[in-house]
């Protein structure tokens, strides 16, 4: 339809127009859309945790360093026998250095060191999985921090006495 | 006492006035813009659900004071190559038209620097003096960033003084008078927002983009622009534009609220506290859209200017003026 006439509209003409004002007032809409969910976040509390100050419970499956675990019929020691099976299996050789001791009256091998280089573990799991005896589980140490490669090279002996003590 | 009406007497009452104002109006925008840096920041974190600043002084409120050490000890960097005078007037020509804006705002029935007749119209001259000296910020600093975001800034503050002006006089026509106080007196009953909504959301809208904030802050767009205009200024000369950035947000809250919101008019409480209660609730407005809304692109915003906010503003005014005819 042909018009020339400023105040004609051809239909088309019209619902363009029409069109322009119905994205305005979506537009209009989508923005106190927007606020809403804005004011809402506001007024819910904040989830950011205060880090050195706060600490969130860490999960039970998390995997830190292993960590040599408390013999449950004698939390005095760990199971460990010094058999040498994580040492043979770890496919990253990480752990340097397992030595135990035969003691009086004691039918199995006592570990007394136990050098686990945290620098090249992967966290696979693998001694963890491997243990005949359990010794072996991830700890929950998540923020080790050190000057040197040498501050993670872990004896866990040590790190278990240390933990036995304290508890 | 008698000494202090010697010398009221000595230099004149209205010299007294001015300096008394004077202070006054100092006293205001530093601690708007002390109280303005920390809420942004606290805005942010919240409506991001974060904490935001809460490490110096309790929740954070003593932040504003460490950053104007900080400001404050940095070494003022001249870049090579910038028009030396322009560079240096620049930010302290960004002030002026910011402070002679406080002098025709009534904060109480009182409580005003100066009643002037052509109230309104001193601060949208005034206001409109910014433009140049961001422009004369970015033509100075020798960097193209600044150089677009000066442009920009120029073309945007063109289209939106506009329709800002043509909603402000909408309510003038209803109360046949510029003078800020008289229109206060005259929302006494009604305030002015219910007569004319349209009006305040122009305004609003219209004044958000003048103080270039987000979501119309294309001069300062950082993802394009680095910070647009004041991309080369550090130290004090950066915080004075900081500064005028939210006393222009302080300033446009406050004319919506004196024009709209029934000014510093209450019940119970005293004038001032309604005042300031009304204006920093634009205020959070503000910052809330800063942090809700996207930034548009140019030929959006000049588009929203010309095309549809100036028409609607235009017929605005004349149905106010036929209602009012008839």
């Amino acid at each position: 339809m042909h018009n020339d006439g400023m105040w004609i509209y051809g239909w088309h003409e019209v619902f363009r127009r029409m069109k322009v004002v119905a994205d305005i007032v979506k537009g209009a809409i989508s923005l106190l859309v927007g606020m809403g969910v804005t004011i809402k976040a506001f007024l819910s509390p904040t989830v950011t945790v205060q880090y050195p100050r706060q600490t969130i419970t860490i999960p039970p499956r998390f995997r830190g360093h292993t960590k040599l675990v408390a013999d449950p019929k004698n939390p005095e020691k760990t199971p460990c026998i010094v058999c040498g099976m994580c040492v043979r299996n770890c496919p990253s050789h990480s752990i340097k250095k397992v030595e135990g001791e035969k003691k009086e009256g004691e039918k199995t091998k006592t570990v007394t060191e136990y050098i686990l280089d945290f620098t090249t573990c992967s966290q696979c799991g693998i001694c963890v999985e491997t243990c005949p005896v359990d010794a072996l589980a991830f700890s929950a140490d998540y923020n080790p921090a050190g000057y040197r490669r040498e501050d993670f090279h872990y004896d866990l002996v040590k790190e278990f006495e240390k933990r036995r003590t304290r508890e | 006492m008698e000494r202090l009406t010697d010398i009221i007497t000595l230099v004149g009452a209205e010299t007294v006035r001015a300096i008394a104002g004077l202070i006054g109006v100092l006293i205001i925008v530093v601690i708007n813009a002390i109280l303005l840096t920390w809420a942004e920041r606290k805005v942010a974190g919240h409506m991001q659900r974060r904490i935001g600043p809460k490490e110096v002084g309790p929740y954070g409120l003593i932040q504003p004071f460490a950053d104007t050490i900080k400001l404050l000890g940095k070494e003022l960097l001249v870049p090579k190559d910038v028009a030396k005078p322009l560079y240096h007037l620049a930010p302290i020509l960004i002030f002026i038209p910011v402070l002679v804006s406080f002098i025709v705002i009534p904060f109480d029935t009182h409580l005003q620097v100066k009643d002037i007749t052509m109230g309104i119209l001193v601060i949208l001259a005034f206001s409109s003096l910014s433009v140049f000296s961001i422009l004369i910020a970015g033509w100075g600093s020798q960097n193209k960033y600044s150089l677009i975001g000066a442009v920009r800034s120029v073309a945007q503050n063109i289209a939106y003084e506009i329709p800002l002006l043509l909603s402000l006089l909408a309510i003038v026509f209803m109360t046949n008078s510029f003078s800020l106080k008289t229109i206060v007196e005259a929302q006494k009953g009604t305030w002015f927002v219910f007569y004319q909504p349209i009006a305040f959301l122009i305004f609003f809208i219209a004044g958000v983009a003048e103080t270039n904030r987000t979501p119309f802050d294309l001069p300062e767009a950082e993802s394009e622009l680095v910070a647009g205009f004041h991309t080369e200024y550090s130290g004090m000369r950066f915080a004075l534009f900081f500064l005028a950035e939210y006393t222009n947000i302080f300033i446009v809250s406050a004319i919506a609220t004196t024009f709209f919101l029934g000014g510093y008019s209450g019940p119970v409480l005293p004038g001032i506290i309604w005042f300031f209660l009304k204006t920093y609730a634009l205020v959070f407005v503000i910052l809330w859209f800063r942090w809700t809304f996207p930034r548009v692109r140019f030929d959006q915003l000049l588009n929203f200017s010309w095309k549809i906010l100036i028409p609607l503003s235009f017929i605005n005014l004349l149905v106010t003026g036929g209602i009012l005819k008839l």
